[in-house]
């Protein structure tokens, strides 16, 4: 039986080389996100490349009343296999513009955190019912310790984490695996325009990595690796020398 | 350079970023604004550059020159724009995304038994590219260019809006855009055709040859070969002038099991001292070596007949920091023999010059009205950037255009206006296209500023 994937946010770098890792892995594919222009593009592509069944679906995180109907088209489409979840989904504005503006903030809140509760709170029963299935979600180094210059999309990662290990502890009595994957930088569009970034990992090995725990991992997990000693040290600076960082 | 705060939040919400960008010879850094779509919405965007810069779209980054580069102008990169969109095994119909790849067409289909009808020395360029610069391979004498197997291509216009342009609907628009360096628009997709194939393997057979006599006669008797090439040892000179390798291919029955292919990386840019006249012989007289006396027959995967240099990833930077030029030409037959001579005769005498030089013959002129393809032999030599060698490069030029030849824009740097329009007649032609296109001059590259386009 064909395993399906649930792609939330499908048309970021990230999601897009994960949804060609887990196509070429002889994966069914639920692209789901709002640009379904592009969504189309990309499950032609992946059904091209690796004949793997593919569809775009819409999906908004913020509009949380659509969600019921949206998981529900989901479980359809998945068939018989089981149904796993690729979460990345996020936005990430300027700090300084979310400072500036609340509703910005507050936005991002939204998109980021309620949407996904939203959306995982209601695949929860399905993912119940089928006794299986993963679930990896795309936390963020960010998410470690609040730094001035990123701390609103790192508290809505840290709020997602915290999310997830309740809902991994949840969904292990069916047999469902919860990852939580704490990224560093990855080279796409959300991070082209700023300064250069230590430790920029390629989507495609990224995606391959994400992969490789998606088939066993569960709790969370730093990727690159190199980000678990990096952030020990980030997070045991005291925080007179801490907030004294330009970070 | 954006110095404002203004500015810098504006680059930042339209996804732009101050850089620096270089052609495959390294030979010049060119500041820039890159943005970099990663789906078509992004590229539409795009358009609308910083401070009214103008734009030129930038691929896989192996144009050797300045064709895609624009100095403080705006660029857009299209590696992202990556998606195939349609395919027909039935007629080899395929429809891509500008940032698809050779290689990823080999990944793709050559399991399938199709391969791409015409395929540049390297598989990192991308399909865009291979539109803009009219590439060819060593097939050109059967196949002719790339431009020759596009059948249409969404083309994103300047003023944003997209057009289907295809030969028979906008001829003028169609014959610009191929061969037309980035220089009529955004391309957003192409559909082309790709051949079947019986296997995923060549066979190739090389052979030693003394001199370029023996090399003309050589790619003569092999007229009938699918693929050929010669690789010339550019220090050989005298009685030995025009010695080297020609290789010949056919595509094999019988295929060989699938590897993985393992590429080595360039580790450091080399220092300078190290291509010099003796180790250059000396690597040269292996080479030369490497295949018997008698000739050789092997079979080998496309992609180490097609793209011998992508073992080793970075190899430009063998030529040291301060790069290379890459001179390439076409010489018409006839008045070309001579030229080949004088052209082989001058880097001889250049010494160290260049290390290696491919030989082609050339088939069908393109369809495009800037394309390079046209009927004779195609020389292509690395010249390392030092003092003196642009110098060379101008004598090289000037044999060139002297026997009505021409020298290939994908490769190409030092170039003047004057001579451009004298080695491209159907330059005026793509200068009344852009004109309709672009009224506005919004797309623009060092390359066009220099030539005068």
């Amino acid at each position: 039986m064909r395993e399906t994937w649930l792609i939330l946010g499908a048309s970021s770098a990230v999601a897009r080389a994960f949804a060609r890792e887990a196509a070429e892995h002889g994966a069914a594919l639920l692209l789901a996100g709002r640009d379904m222009e592009d969504l189309g593009h990309q499950a032609t592509d992946l059904a091209i490349r690796h004949a793997v069944p593919a569809v775009p679906m819409r999906f908004e995180a913020r509009d949380l009343a659509s969600h019921a109907g949206f998981v529900a088209e989901c479980r359809e489409r998945a068939g018989e296999g089981l149904l796993n979840v690729f979460l990345a989904f996020g936005v990430m504005p300027d700090q300084a513009e979310a400072d500036a503006d609340p509703a910005v903030a507050a936005g991002m809140v939204e998109a980021n955190f309620t949407g996904a509760v939203s959306v995982l709170g209601t695949l929860g029963p399905v993912l119940e019912a089928q006794r299986g299935g993963v679930v990896v979600a795309l936390g963020s180094v960010a998410g470690d310790r609040g730094r001035k210059r990123n701390f609103l999309y790192g508290a809505t990662k840290a709020a997602l984490l915290t999310y997830l290990q309740g809902y991994a502890a949840r969904l292990s009595g069916a047999g469902v695996r919860v990852l939580c994957i704490k990224a560093g930088p990855v080279d796409t569009g959300m991070t082209w325009a700023l300064p250069k970034l230590p430790f920029m990992a390629s989507p495609r090995a990224f995606a391959a990595a994400a992969w490789q725990k998606a088939r066993r991992g569960s709790g969370s997990a730093y990727l690159p690796g190199i980000w678990w000693p990096v952030m020990s040290i980030i997070r045991l600076l005291p925080t007179p020398i801490f907030n004294r960082l330009d970070i | 350079m954006p110095d404002s705060l203004a500015a810098q939040a504006m680059t930042r919400m339209t996804g732009w970023k101050s850089t620096a960008l270089q052609g495959w010879g390294r030979s010049t850094l060119s500041p820039c604004l890159a943005a970099r779509p990663e789906r078509l919405r992004e590229l539409r965007a795009a358009l609308d550059t910083p401070e009214g810069r103008t734009l030129i779209a930038h691929g896989g980054g192996r144009s050797y020159g300045d064709a895609a580069l624009n100095t403080d102008g705006a660029v857009v990169v299209t590696g992202r724009l990556d998606r195939i969109l349609a395919f027909d095994p039935a007629t080899g119909e395929l429809v891509a995304e500008p940032g698809v790849t050779f290689a990823d067409l080999l990944a793709v289909f050559l399991p399938r038994g199709f391969v791409a009808p015409v395929s540049p020395g390297t598989a990192h360029v991308t399909l865009g590219g291979a539109l803009a610069n009219d590439v060819h391979g060593k097939n050109h004498h059967h196949a002719g260019s790339f431009g020759d197997h596009v059948l249409w291509f969404d083309l994103l216009l300047p003023d944003g809006r997209m057009q289907r342009v295809s030969e028979a609907e906008d001829p003028a628009l169609f014959h610009a855009t191929i061969g037309g360096i980035g220089l009529t628009g955004l391309i957003a997709a192409i559909c082309l055709r790709l051949v079947p194939v019986p296997s995923n393997a060549l066979a190739v057979r090389r052979r030693r040859v003394g001199d370029l006599d023996e090399f003309l006669a050589g790619f003569e008797a092999a007229s009938g070969a699918t693929w050929s090439v010669g690789w010339i040892d550019a220090l050989a000179s005298g009685r030995s002038l025009g010695r080297g390798i020609l290789e010949t291919a056919e595509p094999s029955p019988t295929g060989l099991p699938h590897t993985v292919p393992k590429s080595r990386r360039f580790p450091v840019d080399a220092p300078g001292w190290l291509l010099n006249g003796m180790s250059v012989r000396a690597f040269n007289a292996l080479y030369w070596r490497r295949v018997p006396a008698a000739g050789q027959e092997v079979t080998v995967p496309y992609r180490q007949f097609l793209y011998p240099l992508d073992a080793i990833e970075g190899w430009n930077r063998m030529y040291g920091k301060q790069g290379f030029r890459q001179f390439q030409c076409v010489v018409p037959p006839g008045p070309g023999v001579a030229a080949l001579r004088r052209l082989l005769e001058t880097v001889a005498a250049a010494g160290s010059a260049s290390f290696l030089a491919v030989l082609k013959v050339m088939g069908p002129e393109g369809r495009g009205m800037l394309s390079f393809g046209m009927p004779g032999y195609s020389l292509a030599l690395d010249i390392p950037a030092r003092p003196g060698s642009e110098e060379l490069f101008g004598r090289l030029e000037r044999i060139t255009r002297d026997a009505g030849g021409r020298i290939y824009l994908a490769k190409d740097s030092l170039l003047s206006a004057e001579a451009f329009s004298a080695m491209y007649p159907r330059a005026d032609e793509f200068r009344a296209v852009r004109a309709r296109v672009d009224p506005d001059r919004r797309l623009g590259s060092d390359m066009a500023r220099r030539l005068g386009l």
